[in-house]
């Protein structure tokens, strides 16, 4: 048996509200499911599990807020005899009753908030079982007034758990999921609270340098358009994905800037995970990562991103893409500004910034043309690396970006 | 203010419908047609982009990438989309 525990929901993520369960005892889940829906001080986060296995119970309950690493639920997995899940049952209901303080605390996350109280082992209400195997899709009854008032509230009925008779929505239920809900003004003060502190602690503890090379982008522009040319506009690829696959495939030669620094050493990173930094309409700044994005093709990674970045601006994230970035790359071009010295998200090592494209005056042999170039820049751990390290990786970048096409074609 | 036919009003009211699905802050009121849209509105070169997929998808008119720079306003858009003879559904 398992203990499925909330994961890490980004860097400033120390704890999260249990909105929503997709799943109830009893239910099989596969790697990558969403289980449950997690409100963070950002956004509403949908958690997915690891894990093949087949639900034993649940060990939180709505509207609960626990930390990071808290036990979410019992996992069976695969194989295991009635009398072994039995056994376990026994085993994780005495450990956690002897061990009622905060949970184990996630490597790299430093936990500023206080223990979460102790929570009696008890399993989750069977009413609260059963609300959540309905609102994991059965059909089930939502009373007139209950809707009456998930209109009057905006509440989405569907992610209204009931707890009624056989799991009937009821008013009190639509009222409770409301009253859960922040206003967008406590979700923006929230998260620039959280922005915040995870800057602040990353000028405090990560010591930064920083880079920064002109690159001329003429191939690539050319190379882009004519691309572009070819294609509908539901075909169309942006700069920015161009700019996203080169850095990914730069890391490949560089993984001592891919990955995490954490009690004392770096971690490289098992695959590429770039985080895309998205700017939020109502303010606010996200990061959440494109898994592998060495190895996708243009075209879809450009189809990733802009999933991501309509995701990311309605707040629908998965669990995964907030805390798997091992490096952040923040493209300020379309604002206007000439380059950016970012500011790390701990516990990554590295963050690549781009300013945006102008045509400047360049010397080609002896001759002035004009060139469009873009200026990127490196902060970096120096922890992790030094500023050699961080030159060559610019260098090597800026030489990938003289050859799109091959850019396109790396993917393994 | 300017007097625009009918079946121009209709066309910049579905454009900026399309526009308020990327922006949703944004108005009739409160957009001046005559001036760069991106001065107006803050837009990226996704959102920009995701703008012309949302008017493809509404309006049937694909706009070419070398076509980009004639799109300035909003007058801009509507002029071009009522040229290449889309109507407001």
């Amino acid at each position: 048996m398992i203990e499925f525990k909330l994961p890490s929901l980004g860097a400033e993520m120390d704890e999260g509200t249990l909105l929503e369960w997709r799943v109830g005892p009893g239910d099989v889940v596969h790697k990558g499911d969403v289980v449950a829906v997690v409100d963070t001080s950002k956004s509403a986060i949908d958690v997915e599990i690891w894990q093949d296995g087949t639900i034993d119970a649940l060990r939180t309950g709505l509207n609960e807020k626990v930390p990071v690493g808290t036990v979410l639920a019992w996992l069976r997995e695969p194989g295991e005899t009635p009398e072994h899940v039995e056994a376990e049952r026994r085993r994780l209901a005495a450990s956690a009753a002897a061990a009622p303080s905060a949970a184990a605390p996630v490597p790299g996350v430093a936990s500023g908030a206080p223990p979460a109280p102790a929570k009696a082992p008890a399993d989750v209400s069977s009413n609260d079982a059963v609300a959540a195997r309905s609102a994991a899709g059965e059909r089930r009854h939502v009373s007139p007034a209950a809707r009456v008032r998930a209109e009057a509230l905006g509440v989405d009925l569907a992610r209204v758990p009931g707890t009624g008779p056989d799991a009937a929505v009821t008013v009190e239920d639509v009222e409770r999921v409301a009253a859960a809900r922040r206003s967008p003004a406590d979700r923006a003060l929230a998260m620039r609270a959280a922005i915040g502190a995870a800057m602040a602690r990353s000028k405090r503890d990560i010591p930064h340098y920083y880079l920064a090379t002109d690159t001329v982008l003429a191939r690539a522009i050319d190379w882009l358009t004519a691309r572009n040319a070819a294609r509908p506009v539901t075909g169309r690829v942006v700069m920015a994905a161009v700019l996203l696959k080169a850095v990914a495939i730069a890391l490949r030669s560089f993984p001592d800037l891919n990955g995490y620094y954490r009690d004392g050493a770096f971690v490289a990173g098992a695959g590429i995970h770039l985080g895309v930094a998205i700017s939020l309409r109502q303010g606010g700044l996200i990061a959440p990562a494109i898994r592998d994005t060495d190895t996708l093709t243009l075209d879809e990674l450009m189809k990733r991103l802009a999933d991501l970045v309509a995701r990311a601006r309605a707040l629908t994230l998965k669990s995964s893409e907030m805390s798997d970035a091992t490096v952040t790359v923040t493209n300020l071009g379309d604002q206007g500004v000439d380059l950016v010295e970012g500011v790390i998200y701990p516990p990554q090592v590295a963050l690549v910034g781009f300013g945006r494209v102008r045509q400047r005056p360049w010397l080609d042999g002896q001759t002035i043309v004009p060139a469009p170039v873009v200026t990127v820049t490196l902060s970096a751990d120096h922890r992790a690396s030094d500023g050699h390290r961080g030159g060559l990786f610019l260098n090597h970048l800026d030489a990938l970006l003289q050859d799109p096409a091959r850019l396109d074609e790396a993917t393994r | 203010m300017t007097r625009i036919a009918p079946d121009r009003a209709a066309l910049q009211e579905a454009v900026l419908a399309v526009l308020r699905r990327t922006a949703p802050e944004v108005s009739a009121a409160s957009l001046d047609p005559l001036r760069p849209l991106r001065d107006q509105v803050d837009l990226d070169s996704i959102d920009w982009l995701n703008f012309l997929v949302a008017l493809h998808e509404r309006l049937r008119v694909d706009v070419p990438e070398s076509d980009y720079g004639k799109l300035r306003t909003l007058d801009d858009v509507v002029g071009y989309l009522a040229e290449k003879g889309a109507a407001a559904a």
